[in-house]
Order: structure tokens, then sequence, then C-alpha cells
């Protein structure tokens, strides 16, 4: 059945695209990092995915714990040692815009090149490339386990943001820096733990991906340019908007490509995301900003 | 102003350089190879065009170097990442020739590389023997750069091997009229998708199913599902490395009852049959090999051992015939007058991995065009002037 | 963006002859790096032209230069097109394709322009590539013409001038006096009456029309164009990073932020070859670190200091 299949298929590729992007809403909706090495953080996931399979067995799912606390230390290190010093010198939003721009895509060729000297080639291999029937729909056990995880990350996530004092003031910070500083929230110390939060479900997100998508060290543009998209188009700093913008996406995306054209799916995917920006300028759940 | 300086600058390196490399100079070919180490095309370039690129210098340089007219002289090798981006690659090209001053290049890596810098090295006399480029004004391109010469066969011939097992598969009845066709929506996949479709209905053949993808799909589900759908027996894709790996997923995954699967490139990677064993065993792609070629044999081993990875299973080959040829060409001439070595290699023919080399108006038409993965070796099963040819086997199943 | 004086068109007109002659001087590799100087610096000086005064960040750059790489590599290949007809026609379609964004863009405000251009920009990408495949069905867009890079340095040159003449132009009209009241504060200058849309449209179309023309002159040192290099994302980045490298707040803010980039670039490529990406990006950082507000805002501030030392 065709709709089953686009269902299944769309709904599946929503949890890698939410993968790509949940981390990345993060860092721009709280520290206000607009972060283009946001791919080459995934793609170092897939790395040490890749590499730990390859060369040690070592599943992908153990992979994840490693890469978690690696990838939050290293992204706080980053924060804190690279963007905090352009946050506090920077004058206005639109300035620390303007150098997180500017000193992320510099990262992003520093971790391009670091990834190159470790494998220069496809990371190529597969893992629970099984076959499995959902609802009559065939698809791989990868793509189902990614969208779990995806979904259990976001509902933590969720939990996290709106039932803890923690999370709260997370999301006050995302709403207003001044405001939340106010307050009495360390401002600084919550981004630099979004920020790592952010880098941390990246590149879990890169790991498990690496299971079903054949990356090397060069493509995470494409995945930033992914993630940017979806962010804008869910609203900025919004966990909901980023999950619906994914799922819009993903469905739309497997809906052209299965009853139009393959050929057309990134092009109406982009057309999607111009029209929902065209009659909302905040994405889906933005705040108009003032 | 600054061009002086710069000048003041260069000549007194120059100086300093020569004084402190005195004899030394004389004594080193310089060789100059720009290539993707990142960027798109990396992925490629790190399989098939650099460990050749090592292992041939290697080897060289451990039998005491070239000998250019009776003089020992060794390899220099400089070699430069182009980040698959044409200007950087033409302003590294400019390098190579005017401030390097190198004696002679190793081609680069994909069409657009090759077409781009053709003017520059012709300009300069470097002979290019071109490997990775695929193209079918052949003809146009070397009576503009007459310095350019071609290793892999043209676009019509990349297509026509496949459109022969067509031709003999329906023959023989395995498969009917209908062919499942995608192709991924760049440069080189469109334009073979475009030759297929005319070789494809001259032959009377019915493309059921006829997509094109954007590079960097990352669910081709729908795809592998709608071609699934239209029952062809047979598959064919114009595919690139991640697409091709990410095909062969999603055949297995769904089952594709066909018995005739193509992918393009990379089809012929180690990585491959690596990734997925026996599940793609009879899987058909682009290039192909003769393993049981003593000569193919020797290099394979060699490349294993000096550079630590697997050759591909096609341009590998091919490639370092390329360098063969080069090599020979240099010592056959006895100079390192890049002139006299250009029309050497136009007027002999060479010894090499892929067997008698000779180019004719600057082509060299010894290559495979299609390989099968028979048992976890991807033989060559059509090609041109190449001896070995197995006979393609029918997809049985995706275990 | 201030007001420019004539003073600094008497420097640029005596900068652009001295610019002209350097084919003349220089070798081979020098005059390609040139091309490479005058490639960016057209680019970045009609992204300034718009992103100066409106501090809108445009990623759209490669959507027009892919169109003008494009469009040159299909007329003259597969319709037997001039250079000249398919240069002009590729100027005017990237002057169409950028009106109707920027019609479209008129709601959209910081970072929702930023990545609705390059959303654009992919999806420009995407059907370039569809249509293709699909309608004009191709053997390689191959653009063999007898142009070397002294022509093309000269052409790029031209552009560049075109650029900053129009630049210099808007900024003393009244359309210039609009535009800085817009930087200074959009919501002032609606409230006094200035037609913010068409201001932002009308410059909008000329960084369109030049990001392809440049696309259509680059085409023949290519020789031959794939969607996927012309269309290329790195490309706006690259323009923006460069132009803002130099300060945006100028006209001629892009000028010396390219030269020290490409510079900088060529360097680490030959000291570097093996991990040049790696130093490139360690180059960026310190570059952003110490040069906060661009080249321009360095010198500012030494002209300043300097002043104050008096």
């Amino acid at each position: 059945m065709q709709i089953i299949d686009i269902l299944i298929s769309g709904l599946l590729l929503s949890g890698t695209y939410a993968l790509v992007a949940m981390g990345l809403n993060l860092q721009y909706g709280v520290a206000r990092i607009m972060n283009l090495a946001n791919g080459e953080v995934l793609v170092f996931g897939s790395l040490a995915a890749f590499w730990l399979y390859t060369s040690s067995q070592i599943s992908p799912l153990l992979t994840i714990l490693i890469v978690i606390p690696i990838s939050f230390i290293g992204n706080l290190l980053i924060y804190n040692l690279l963007l905090a010093p352009l946050v506090r010198r920077s004058k206005s939003r639109g300035a620390l815009e303007v150098d997180s721009i500017l000193a992320t895509f510099g990262m992003s060729f520093i971790l391009i090149g670091i990834m190159t000297s470790i494998e220069g080639g496809f990371f190529a291999y597969k893992y629970l490339s099984e076959p499995i029937q959902i609802l009559g729909s065939t698809t791989s056990l990868s793509r189902l386990v990614a969208f779990l995880i995806a979904t259990l990350i976001a509902l933590v996530l969720y939990l996290w943001l709106n039932k803890t004092r923690s999370g709260v003031a997370v999301r006050a910070v995302s709403v207003s820096t001044e405001a939340a500083g106010l307050v009495g929230i360390n401002v600084p110390r919550l981004s630099a733990v979004a920020f790592a939060i952010g880098g941390a479900i990246t590149a879990v997100g890169g790991a498990l991906i690496s299971t079903f998508i054949t990356l090397d060290a060069s493509i995470g543009v494409v995945f930033t340019l992914k993630a940017l998209i979806i962010v804008i188009m869910g609203g900025v700093g919004e966990i909901r908007g980023a999950i619906i913008a994914a799922i819009i996406l993903g469905i739309v995306e497997t809906t052209v490509a299965t009853l139009v054209d393959p050929g057309l799916t990134l092009a109406a995917a982009y057309f999607i995301f111009v029209l929902i920006l065209l009659f909302r300028p905040q994405g889906l759940f933005g705040r108009r900003n003032t | 102003m600054f061009t002086r300086t710069l000048r003041k600058l260069a000549t007194v390196a120059t100086a300093m350089a020569l004084f402190a490399s005195g004899v030394q100079a004389a004594d080193v070919i310089k060789i100059g190879a720009i290539a993707p180490k990142t960027g798109g095309l990396a992925g490629g370039a790190v399989v098939t065009q650099w460990p050749n690129v090592e292992l041939w210098v290697n080897q060289v340089n451990a039998r005491g170097g070239l000998d250019v007219g009776g003089k020992m002289m060794q390899i220099e090798l400089i070699e430069y990442d182009d980040k698959t981006n044409p200007g950087e690659h033409i302003k590294l090209a400019q390098r190579l020739a005017t401030q390097d001053k190198v004696d002679f290049i190793v081609a680069p890596y994909g069409t657009g590389f090759n077409i781009a810098t053709a003017p520059i090295y012709g300009k300069f006399g470097y002979p290019m023997i071109a490997v990775s480029a695929i193209t079918d004004k052949m003809e146009e391109l070397t009576q503009r750069y007459p310095n350019l010469f071609f290793t892999l066969g043209t676009t019509t011939a990349f297509v026509q091997g496949v459109t022969e097992i067509l031709v003999e598969q329906r023959a023989a009845g395995t498969i009917g009229n209908e062919v499942a066709m995608v192709n991924v929506a760049d440069a080189f996949g469109i334009e073979l998708a475009d030759r297929a479709r005319e070789l494809f209905a001259a032959e009377g053949f019915d493309i059921v199913y006829d997509k094109s993808y954007p590079l960097g799909t990352p669910d081709l589900s729908p795809v592998m599902k709608g071609a699934k759908e239209s029952g062809a027996k047979a598959f064919i894709a114009w595919s690139y490395p991640p697409d091709s790996f990410g095909l062969a997923e999603q055949a297995i995954i769904e089952d594709l009852d066909v018995n005739v699967y193509y992918s393009a490139v990379a089809t012929s990677f180690p990585a491959f049959s690596g990734v997925y064993g026996s599940k793609i065993n009879n899987v058909l792609g682009a290039g192909g090999t003769n393993v049981d070629d003593p000569a193919i044999a020797a290099y394979r081993a060699a490349h294993s051992e000096i550079t630590g990875k697997t050759a591909d299973y096609w341009a590998s080959a091919n490639t370092y015939a390329a360098l063969q040829i080069l090599e020979q060409a240099i010592v056959g001439a006895a100079t390192l007058d890049r002139d006299t070595v250009t029309q050497y290699i136009k007027d002999n023919s060479f010894d090499t991995v892929m067997g008698d080399l000779s180019f004719k108006n600057n082509f060299s038409d010894t290559f495979w065009s299609v390989g099968q993965w028979q048992d976890g070796v991807f033989r060559g099963v059509k090609g041109s002037n190449v001896e070995g040819a197995v006979d393609v086997r029918l997809k049985d199943g995706w275990k | 963006m201030k007001a420019s004086t004539v003073q600094e068109l008497i420097i640029a007109a005596i900068l652009a002859f001295l610019a002209a002659l350097w084919p003349l001087v220089v070798d081979i590799y020098w005059l390609g790096i040139g091309v490479d100087v005058m490639m960016y610096v057209a680019l970045a000086t009609s992204w300034v032209l718009f992103s100066g005064p409106t501090h809108y960040i445009s990623l759209a750059t490669a959507a027009f230069f892919g169109i003008g790489g494009f469009l040159v590599g299909s007329g003259m290949s597969d319709y037997e097109a001039s250079f000249w007809s398919m240069a002009a026609l590729s100027a005017c379609v990237g002057a169409v394709l950028a009106a109707l964004i920027g019609l479209a863009t008129l709601r959209l405000s910081g970072v929702y322009f930023v990545i609705f251009t390059l959303g654009l920009a992919e999806m420009i990408r995407n059907l370039v590539s569809w249509i293709q495949n699909n309608f004009l069905g191709s053997r390689g867009l191959y653009v063999f013409t007898d142009f070397t890079d002294k022509h093309l340095y000269w052409m790029l040159l031209g552009v560049a001038v075109a650029v900053y003449l129009l630049g210099w132009i808007i900024s003393r009209s009244r359309l210039g006096f609009a535009l800085r009241i817009i930087g200074g504060d959009e919501t002032v200058a609606r409230h006094v009456g200035i037609d913010t849309a068409t201001v932002k449209v009308i410059l909008f179309t000329t960084t369109g029309f030049f990001a392809a023309l440049v696309g259509a002159i680059i085409a023949p040192r290519w020789s031959y164009i794939e969607p996927n290099q012309v269309f290329s994302p790195q490309l706006s980045f690259f323009v923006v990073i460069m132009a803002l490298l130099g300060g945006a707040g100028r006209l001629w803010g892009p000028v010396v932020g390219v030269i020290p980039f490409l510079l900088i670039w060529n360097w680490v490529d030959t000291n570097f070859p093996n991990q040049s990406i790696l130093v490139l990006g360690i180059a960026f950082l310190v570059i952003v670190y110490f040069l906060p507000h661009g080249v321009v805002g360095r010198l500012e501030q030494l002209r300043i200091w300097s002043r104050t030392l008096k």
C-alpha cells in the first residue's frame, strides 16, 4: 500500500532529520551560536561509530554511550574556549551571529581536516541492515532504531525543558538572555551547557545515521544545511518546532519521491520551507522578533 | 610595489634553494599531483588515485629512480589537495607549472578537472594521461588539447557495455523488454542516463521506471520501491559512491527481484563487497578487472603491501598503467623535454598492467566497462581490447 | 554605510587603473590569483551593495552564480549560442530571479532571511539539475572559448568597477539616503515614509544581476560545467565571509577582505599542502578573533587611535 509506505518511510526519515536538527536547535536557540560546524560534529559521531565497528566490532548503539560524554565535553570546551569570548565581546545579537558564523565556519574546516587524517575515504559499513515489516511496509531495522532513539531524545529534551528547573531556566535564556540574567540565571554557564548538550545530541545522531547512510569526512555541510532549514522552519529555540518541521520535511520528501519524482524531493522540501516562511516569517512556532 | 617585493623575495629564495640543494636538484624529477583529499570526490580519489601515485613513486625510487639517458633520477612528488573545487585546482595547477616548475604531472581525478586544467598544462607542454575522464567529446577535446590522452573509454562505451548485457540477457529469456533505470542528478549521472535512453530505445527496450535523485539523498527507499513496483527484471543505476551503497542496501531490504542489477561508480570498490558480503553477489558495476592475469595479480599484491589498501577493481589498474606509460615514455625518450616525451607517448606502445597500450588519436581503447561481483571478486565481463572476460551470472536473490 | 565621497571615487579609479595593469606585469600564476581576487571582489562588492546598508546577510550568491555558469554552459554546449548572448541572458535571468526572491522575502528579517536565501539557492540547484536531466538531457556542458585568464581578469575587473560605481552612485542618491536610514532603524524608515520594500528589492536585484554575470564569466575558465560545482553553497559562504572580514560597512570593505584572505589561503596551500584545510580553519579563527569588525574596523580603529595620539 503506497500510503502506508509513504507514511512509514516518511516518519522514519523525519526521525533522521530530527536527529540532525535537535542539537543545532539548542545551540542556536539557547546559546545563540549559529553553528556552521554542526554537520561536522555529526560526521564525527559517524566516524566514531564506523571506526569502532570496523576495528573492534563494537555496536554503534554502544558507541553512542561513548560518544555522548566525549562530544559533551568536546563541545563544552569549544564553547568555553572559542565561542564564549565572542559572546562576551559582541555588542548586539547581530554581531554575535556574524562572529559565530565566521568562527564556526573556521571550526568546520578544522574538524574536516582532523577527520580526513583519520579516515579519508567513505565510512562504509552496515549495521542492523535487516528488513523488517511495519504495517505491511518494508524498511530497515537500522532506520527504525534511529527513529526510536530520536523519539527518546526528543521526549527527554521536552521533559527536561518543560518540567525541570534547569530546563525552564534554559528556556528562559532562549527567550531573552537579558531578562534571564535579571532573574538570576547564570546565562553564560547555561549557554555553555546547552551548547554542549546540543553537540552531544548531534554526535549521537551522526553515529546512528551512519548505520544506514554512507558518509565521508566532507559531507558535513549537507547536514548543516538541512539542520539550518529545519531549525529556522520550526522557529528558533522551539524544540516542538524542530520536530514538527522534521516531520513535515520527511513526509513531504517521501511523498514527492513516491508520487511525483524522486528528483524533485529537495526542491519540494525547500519549496515547503519557503512557503512556510512566507506565511509565518518567524517559523512555525517561533516568536516574532523584537 | 607588491609584485616587485615578491619578485625580490622569490629571487632570493630561489638562489638560496639552488645553493642549498646544489647538485641534488639535477638528480631529481619533479612530478606534480593534484587531486581531492577533501571535498565530494575525496572518497573516490582516496581509493583510486592517491594510492597508485604513492605506489608508483615508491617502486620507482626503490629501483633507484628513472634512467633518463643514462642518469638515474629519483622522483620528487609534489602533491596538493584541490578540495574538489575547480577554481582551487586551476590555481594549484598554475602553481605546479610556474612556481614549482615540475617536470611532469599526474593527470587529475575527475572529468571536470581534467578539462579545466588541459589548457594550462597544454600551454606548458605537460602530457596528461587522463584516466578518470569519461566523455563523448574526445575528438574535439584532443584537437583543442593535443597533450591530453584518454584511457578509460567514452561515455558511449560506458553505456554500451551495459546495453550489450541487456540485449544478451533478453535473448536468453532472463529479462524482458522492461528496464528500471535511475540516475544521480549530477553531470556524470545525467550524461549517462541521457545516452542510455538513446541506446536502450534503439535496442527496443522500454524504460518503465526512469527517475533521477539528487546527490546526497538520504532515503532511497521510494526509488527502490518504485523500481520494484515496475516489475522490471533489470535494474540499472547510474550512481555515485554514496548512492551506490545506499541503493544496494535498499535492494537488499526490498529483496529486489531482478536478474540484472547494475550500479555505476564505487561498485568496484573493495568496500562494496566488504560491507555487503555475499548479498551483493552477482551485482554488476562499472569497471572490472582480470585478477587471474599475472601482471594484474602482481600489481594488486604490491598495491596492498606498499599502500596498505586494496586496489579497486576498475580504474586503479588504469591509473597505475598511466603512470607506467609516463615512466616508460620518459625513459624511452631519454629526456625530460616534455614535447619529446609527449610525442613518444603518441608514437609508441607500452607494456603495462593493462597489457600493451598505445594511443590512436590520443585515445587508448583498452579498458573494462562492466564488471560483476562473483564470489568476492569483481571480475570484468565487458570491455574493450581486454582479455579474461567471464560470463555474466544472474542475480540470484539478496542473501 | 556612510555616503561615499568624491575622494573615494578618485582613489577607486586610480586603483582600478593600476589593477588593469596587473596582467601585463605578472606571470601566469599571479594572474590566476588575480582572476580569483577579481571574481571574489566582484561578488563580495555586489553582496555588500545589498547587505551593507540593509544588514541582511544573503546566502543566495551561489544560486545566481550557478545560473550564470549553467546558462552559459547549456547555451553554448547544447544550443550553439554565443558566449556573449548567454552571459547577457544569464545576468538578466539573475536579476529577474533576484527580484522575485526579493519580493518574497519582504517580511523576513535576521536569521530567517539568511537561511531563506540559503534554502532558495538549494532549491534552484535541484530544480536546474532536474530540468537538465528530464528536459535538456545533455552530453555534458562544455564551454570552449578562446578567452585566456587575461581576458577573464579584465572582464571581472570591469564587473567589479561597475558594481563599485553603481554603489557609489546609489550611496550619493536619495536611494542611498533612504538606505542609511533603513540600516539605522528600519521601523523608523518605514515611519518616515520610505518604501523599504521597494528599496530592498531593487538592491537585491543588482546582486542577482552581477553574481550571475560573474558566474557566466567564470564558466569558460572551468570549461566543463557541473551543476553541483557551480551551485556549490560553499561559494555563498565564502563571499559572505570575505565581505565580513573586510567589513560590510564600506563599499571598499570587500577589497581589503578578499585580497588578504586569498593571500593567506595561497600561503597555506603552499606551505601545508597535506593539511591545508586544517590550517586554513585555524587561520580563519585567528582572523575572527583579531579582526572583530573586519579589516575596515581595524583600519578605522587605527585611524581614530592615531588621531587621539596627536
